[in-house]
């Protein structure tokens, strides 16, 4: 047990270690930083003293471990556009786009679960079939386009719900619905899949040669086995929320992170935009990590082993 | 009195496939039944039958199926699971994959008292301790908390026949219980059973391919072929005058001390059990018997060769190899 985290934790390491890397090498590969720092009307001269000042004439890889020491610190520099430290705006953006990414996964839960056992336990009825249709429709839909519909009609046309803004709890239901569709068909399918995998199991077999009820049947011993890769896939799938909620953030104006690497990559803010996928890249590290650990927790295989 | 177990012409079917065709046998209170027969004859099949267990798309039918006097062929999933791991109880026959993974051997042992018996957790885990004792598991103080793949085989499937046993069923039905098992062991499950039976008159049946095992504790025996009962007889009489050609040939594969020379070559069935396409007549071995002649393709009599002994064939009760020759 305490091998295999040491490992994973390594290899977590080393992940992170190269999307720094690559975050670095991506803003140095996208053109002469000064001359796009200095601007179009700027003069030779200008651009020079801004490389001084930045310390852009240095030898590249000074460079790269001069911002790599920084950036381990969190320190990512200074906004070009916000005249903030990066750090600082991230630091007061981060939580919007956190509870949103949390609204979403909980929904997508609440949905998905039940839905994906009873999918399983009626299966290729007509309620699977349906249950799966929606799935795929839910896939198939675009966010903007699905936050826009629940815009007209959740916020104007039944005046439920705030359209958009960040303010009190009920500011996320929306964009956390449009949120959650992104997970719900993948968790769904994986609840039903491994539920259907679990029913014909001889464990449940025995289970029902022991006059089990049926939902200790379906909970206890068919959910609690089918639910280990679901809460694993869960976790990453929250990763993937966090970055797809820049398109969200955007429709329902929400300043969360996602919304400040939209504005910022409109004003070529390359410590800001940088810094964003840098944070995004490392939480999704973090919640990769954290579906190892889960996944080792629930299973008694991987626990004890 | 009625029989604790009364099964006549069980058939059960997948899709268009016939698994079992024909079984009937009866498990008195305090007696063991062998059902015995080679690997696809049906035998796991009619255990799943009887427990209202089969998989999805198996179809059970029955002339009459009773288990203590009360019909049991129309019962409905919740009735049934009252029944199941109280008063009838079954043992499966794969202990490798027939524990939930996920969870603790304690668990799945005390959580069968406290459905039936709504027993409190202290007195489920002093049973299930208890019970893993006579099963022949040390410390099981220490197996109650530990996860299934943290056992051996063997000890799995004790931990699945303490798990049958907890509720001290009136039936238990047992498909190759002590498969797993050293024979020192299995010895010791033998025992146990019949010290329920002597106890609680606890009635078995047990479906093994082990003719030693019958011979030691069978009161009586019902041989399966190709999804038939084709003969039952009490086990002294079925292995001193079997009636079948396919219950002789099955027991001249065994040898049997004083009985068999030293040096002579054991008997073998030649061919493999056949398929059996819908709609067939006639009897299913005839392809494989030596002693096969037209009859065997019209419908076969149920021959009587003792008060308690019947045979699904054509040969004449008491027949020898030289007459039916």
């Amino acid at each position: 047990m305490l091998k295999f985290l040491l490992r994973r934790l390594i290899v977590a390491i080393l992940v992170a270690l190269t999307v720094l890397t690559l975050s670095f090498a991506l803003t140095r590969l996208s053109g002469d930083l000064a001359i796009s720092i200095a601007g179009p009307n700027a003069t030779q001269q200008d651009v020079e003293i801004i490389r001084q000042a930045y310390g852009l004439n240095r030898p590249l890889t000074t460079q790269y471990f001069d911002w790599l020491v920084r950036a381990v610190q969190g320190d990512f520099g200074e906004s070009y556009f916000f005249r903030d430290r990066v750090a600082n705006l991230i630091g007061s953006r981060l939580p919007i786009t956190m509870t949103l990414g949390l609204v979403g996964l909980l929904i997508a839960l609440v949905v998905a679960l039940p839905l994906g056992i009873i999918a399983a336990v009626r299966e290729n009825s007509w309620v699977d079939r349906t249950v799966m249709m929606v799935a795929l429709i839910g896939q198939a839909m675009p966010s903007f386009w699905l936050g826009l519909i629940l815009m007209v009609w959740l916020g104007l046309n039944l005046d439920l719900l705030p359209i958009s803004g960040t303010g009190g709890p009920e500011y996320y239901v929306m964009p956390g619905i449009v949120l959650s569709f992104s997970a719900i068909p993948s968790l769904m399918r994986l609840t039903r899949s491994g539920m259907i995998e679990a029913l014909s199991s001889d464990y449940i077999r025995t289970a029902r040669a022991k006059g089990l009820s049926r939902l200790s049947i379906l909970v206890k011993h068919a959910f609690r086995n089918a639910a280990i890769p679901v809460v694993a896939i869960a976790a990453v799938q929250l990763g993937f929320m966090l970055g797809g909620s820049i398109v969200i953030e955007s429709v329902f104006a929400m300043h969360g992170v996602g919304y400040l690497a939209w504005e910022s990559i409109g004003k070529n803010d390359f410590p800001v935009v940088q810094a964003v996928v840098l944070v995004l890249a490392l939480i999704y590290i973090a919640l990769t990590l954290l579906a190892d650990l889960l996944n080792a927790v629930l299973d008694p295989r991987l626990r004890t082993a | 009195m009625s029989a604790l177990l009364d099964v006549r012409n069980l058939r059960v079917t997948f899709g268009g496939t016939a698994a079992v065709r024909g079984a009937s046998l009866t498990v008195e209170k305090g007696e063991t039944h062998c059902l015995v027969g080679e690997s696809g004859c049906g035998k796991s099949v009619t255990a799943l039958a009887l427990m209202g267990l089969l998989a999805r798309g198996g179809k059970r039918e029955a002339d009459a199926l009773s288990f203590a006097g009360q019909d049991i062929r129309n019962l409905g999933e919740r009735d049934m699971s009252r029944l199941r791991g109280d008063r009838m109880a079954m043992i499966v026959q794969e202990p490798m994959t027939s524990l939930n993974p996920a969870d603790t051997v304690g668990s799945q042992l005390t959580e069968v008292l406290r459905r039936h018996r709504g027993a409190s957790r202290a007195q489920a885990v002093d049973r299930a301790a208890e019970l893993l004792g006579r099963v022949g598991i040390t410390a099981p103080g220490l197996r109650l908390g530990q996860y299934p793949h943290q056992l051996s085989g063997g000890l799995r499937q004790r931990v699945m026949i303490a798990m049958a046993l907890m509720c001290d069923p009136e039936l238990l039905i047992a498909d190759e219980p002590t498969t797993a098992l050293d024979v020192t062991v299995q010895a010791q499950i033998l025992r146990l059973l019949a010290e329920l039976q002597a106890e609680f008159g606890l009635g078995i049946l047990l479906i093994t391919h082990d003719l030693g095992v019958v011979a030691r504790i069978a009161d009586r025996v019902s041989v399966m072929y190709a999804g038939e009962v084709v003969e039952s007889a009490p086990t002294a009489e079925l292995f001193a005058a079997p009636q079948h050609p396919y219950t002789r040939g099955l027991l001249t594969c065994v040898p049997v001390p004083g009985k068999v020379k030293r040096g002579e070559p054991l008997g073998s069935i030649p061919g493999v059990v056949p398929r059996i396409p819908p709609g067939f007549v006639g009897c299913s071995f005839r392809d494989r018997c030596a002693y096969a002649h037209a009859a065997c393709k019209h419908d076969i009599p149920r021959q009587h060769a003792g008060p308690d002994h019947e045979a699904l064939c054509t040969l004449p009760p008491g027949w020898t190899d030289r007459a039916a020759a």
